[in-house]
């Protein structure tokens, strides 16, 4: 049985122009020592799926799910009191601002002791001991001084050294990091990325990445979740999928990358942008932007099987050509297009 | 290639490219400080934001800055635009130095910000932002205004009729290109682009990358690219300056730099930046520390507190901007590593 399950978890909004569907229908599933790596651009939902785990979803959301199961038991079917005894002890999350997500108000020392004290009721004595040896293995240099130091007193790789480190507390079985260098120097991200890759090896917990950048991926994760407008597109390991990608989205996603471009060459851009709430398209999501897109596709889109990556896609890439396609002529004209 | 070092005592990089041809802008020696307050009682500290920048700007091409955070290249970027006065150094357009008070001059040099939501104004409209700096700096007429507006939008990529609408309505994408717009509006010889695409979504950054080669090419423009993600900049520059703390590391073509980083931090920079290629040889270098604080610079080099190949004379001496296979570098140990395997 895996560690996280999830299945068909949708999260609609209420807003002011009526429900906006963030997350529509994601299915996931996590085992121990796994590193999961979500990737999507801004908009995909792919912070939101993984708050919606956690419960920090304001009122105006609503989460539902046909299972939402962590270590065997249903969260969804869980008093909140009980959940929140789950949350910073078995699941931890760790964020994108490492500056704005530590509390200004308290020193480091005590933000790390509380989730401490509240899960593990540990004394004061004891909860110094455990700080201080997180803080060192989070590769924080003199732990004691900065035990009594405020977040202002950090940088930003320091502070979500920190932040690793509070999540750490209580030995969690799953760590959630949402973007967790991306406001970080590169320098600083490849300590960062190198640190969380040990930690999982060495404590087995599984890894969940949440991240828009296909460089961390590949360098970090072992399988990938591709999600697009709140859907899931794609999910591979992490060398087939850059190898061959079988749905249009990620390949053309892929190909925007400007270190797989010839120097100086035509970017192969996607047109047009993601859909936001008032131009959901019928059918694929992805339609208005996909150079493959047919008749069937404005109307209606299936879930491809493993063998395809579960794309959701009429048409799945093999090798680059898209399978069963209905139109050969189209194709080489659409191809043509993207290459120019 | 002529890497011979000019007259003047400041080393500046040739290459093959423009050997004859007279640069655009030229920039010697530039050098920004900052009075900083320590509180009360302390006295107030310097910090030398840019210290001592040579180079040429030369039409049609482009020089990419890169660095991280606090290595001065957006200080870099204000200077060239005039926004800031150098302290120290020259800075001259076509033989001509720069001067904030002449409409030629300002004309002649614009810049693109990183973040399209905070750069446009929420309250003016399309056409009102793009035909601002033709009010202030030119006496065309309302009608040929709005016709050079809207061709600048088409040229873009927008739609002439989205000259009647706000900022809120465009996405990150058309609103940094409503930017580019803005800054092209003048006809400007040198762009300055702060960071243009960190902002954006990879699919968006290759539409605003690809106007960006465009409009060079139409325009002739020269870059002045100021970006710290390695992989933009090896697709878009032509030649690159690597800076840390305020001073130029390694300065060269950019394969050059790329194919065979010499300076110990040009080559933690390109093995620290991910690379999407699961399947690529890295050559892992791993820097420890984190960047000293600039009001209190290292001795010597400033790199040595976390060089993987420092040496003692780096920690009494600092090294000079010398030429050095082809570019120009300074480090008195400098490596031969080539980082990743694939292009």
């Amino acid at each position: 049985m895996p560690l996280l399950d999830i299945e068909n978890l949708s999260v609609t909004f209420a807003t002011a122009t009526g429900p906006f569907r963030a997350v529509d229908n994601v299915s996931l599933s996590c085992d121990g020592g796994d590193i999961l790596s979500i990737v999507g651009e801004s908009g995909s939902g792919k912070s939101v799926s993984m708050l919606a785990l956690m419960g920090l979803l304001p009122f105006t959301a609503t989460v539902t799910a046909d299972r939402l199961e962590f270590d065997g038991r249903d969260l969804m079917a869980m008093k909140t009191r009980e959940r929140r005894k789950l949350l910073g002890r078995d699941i931890a999350m760790i964020f994108q601002e490492p500056m704005s997500s530590l509390n200004p108000c308290f020193t480091v020392g005590f933000q790390i002791g509380e989730s401490l004290r509240k899960h593990l009721g540990l004394g004061r004595a004891e909860r110094k001991e455990r700080t201080i040896e997180l803080l060192s293995l989070v590769g924080i240099p003199s732990p004691e001084t900065r035990l009594s130091q405020f977040p202002h007193q950090l940088s930003g790789g320091m502070s979500q050294r920190v932040m690793i480190a509070m999540a750490l507390a209580c030995n969690p079985k799953l760590l959630i990091a949402d973007e967790p260098t991306t406001a970080l120097d590169v320098t600083i991200q490849a300590q960062i990325l190198d640190l969380l890759a040990d930690l999982q090896k060495e404590r087995g917990m599984a890894l969940i990445l949440i991240t828009h950048d296909m460089g961390v991926v590949a360098e970090t994760a072992q399988r990938v979740h591709v999600q697009y407008a709140g859907q899931r597109v794609e999910e591979q390991d992490v060398r087939p999928l850059f190898e061959s990608p079988h749905h249009p989205y990620t390949a053309a996603l892929l190909s925007a990358l400007p270190e797989r471009a010839t120097k100086h060459g035509r970017l192969p851009a996607i047109p047009g942008k993601v859909p936001g709430a008032d131009d959901r398209p019928n059918g694929c999501l992805f339609s208005p932007r996909c150079a493959f897109t047919t008749d069937l596709c404005r109307r209606s889109v299936e879930r491809q099987g493993a063998e395809f990556g579960h794309a959701l896609c009429n048409y799945p890439l093999e090798q680059g050509v898209p399978r069963g396609h209905p139109d050969p002529e189209h194709i080489g004209q659409a191809m043509a297009e993207m290459m120019e | 290639m002529s890497m011979a070092q000019p007259s003047d005592e400041t080393p500046v990089l040739r290459t093959r490219h423009v050997g004859g041809e007279e640069p655009l802008l030229v920039a010697r020696d530039l050098k920004q400080r900052y009075e900083v307050s320590r509180g009360l009682f302390r006295e107030s500290g310097t910090v030398h934001a840019v210290d001592g920048v040579s180079f040429d700007l030369h039409a049609g091409r482009t020089l990419a800055v890169v660095g991280e955070s606090g290595c001065g290249k957006s200080t870099l970027g204000r200077m060239v635009t005039m926004i800031e006065e150098p302290v120290e150094g020259t800075i001259t357009i076509d033989g001509k130095p720069l001067d904030r008070s002449s409409a030629e001059m300002r004309k002649a040099v614009q810049i693109v910000f990183q973040n399209p939501y905070g750069s446009l104004n929420p309250r003016q409209k399309i056409g009102a932002i793009l035909e601002e700096p033709l009010k202030i700096n030119t006496d065309e007429d309302a009608a040929s205004r709005r016709d050079k507006a809207k061709a600048m939008l088409e040229r873009v990529g927008l739609r002439a009729e989205h000259y009647q609408r706000f900022p809120h309505m465009f996405s990150g994408g058309q609103r940094q290109r409503i930017a580019i717009a803005r800054a092209l509006m003048l006809n400007p010889k040198v762009l300055v682009l702060d960071e243009p695409v960190s902002a954006l979504d990879v699919s968006i950054q290759a539409q605003v990358l690809n106007i960006l080669m465009d409009l060079q090419d139409e325009f002739g423009l020269a870059y002045l690219f100021i970006s710290h993600d390695l992989s933009v900049v090896r697709h878009i520059a032509d030649e690159i300056m690597v800076m840390y703390l305020g001073k130029p590391v390694e300065v060269g073509e950019a394969e050059t730099v790329f194919n065979r980083p010499r300076h110990p931090y040009t080559a933690a920079l390109l093995s620290a930046t991910p690379v999407a290629d699961p399947f690529a040889e890295k050559n892992r270098i791993r820097l420890e520390g984190e960047l000293p604080s600039p009001l209190n610079p290292p001795e010597g080099c400033n790199f040595n507190p976390r060089c993987f190949n420092v040496m003692d004379r780096c920690r009494k001496e600092e090294p000079p901007l010398e030429t050095m296979d082809e570019r120009l570098c300074a480090c008195f140990n400098p490596v031969d590593v080539k980082v990743v395997g694939t292009a």
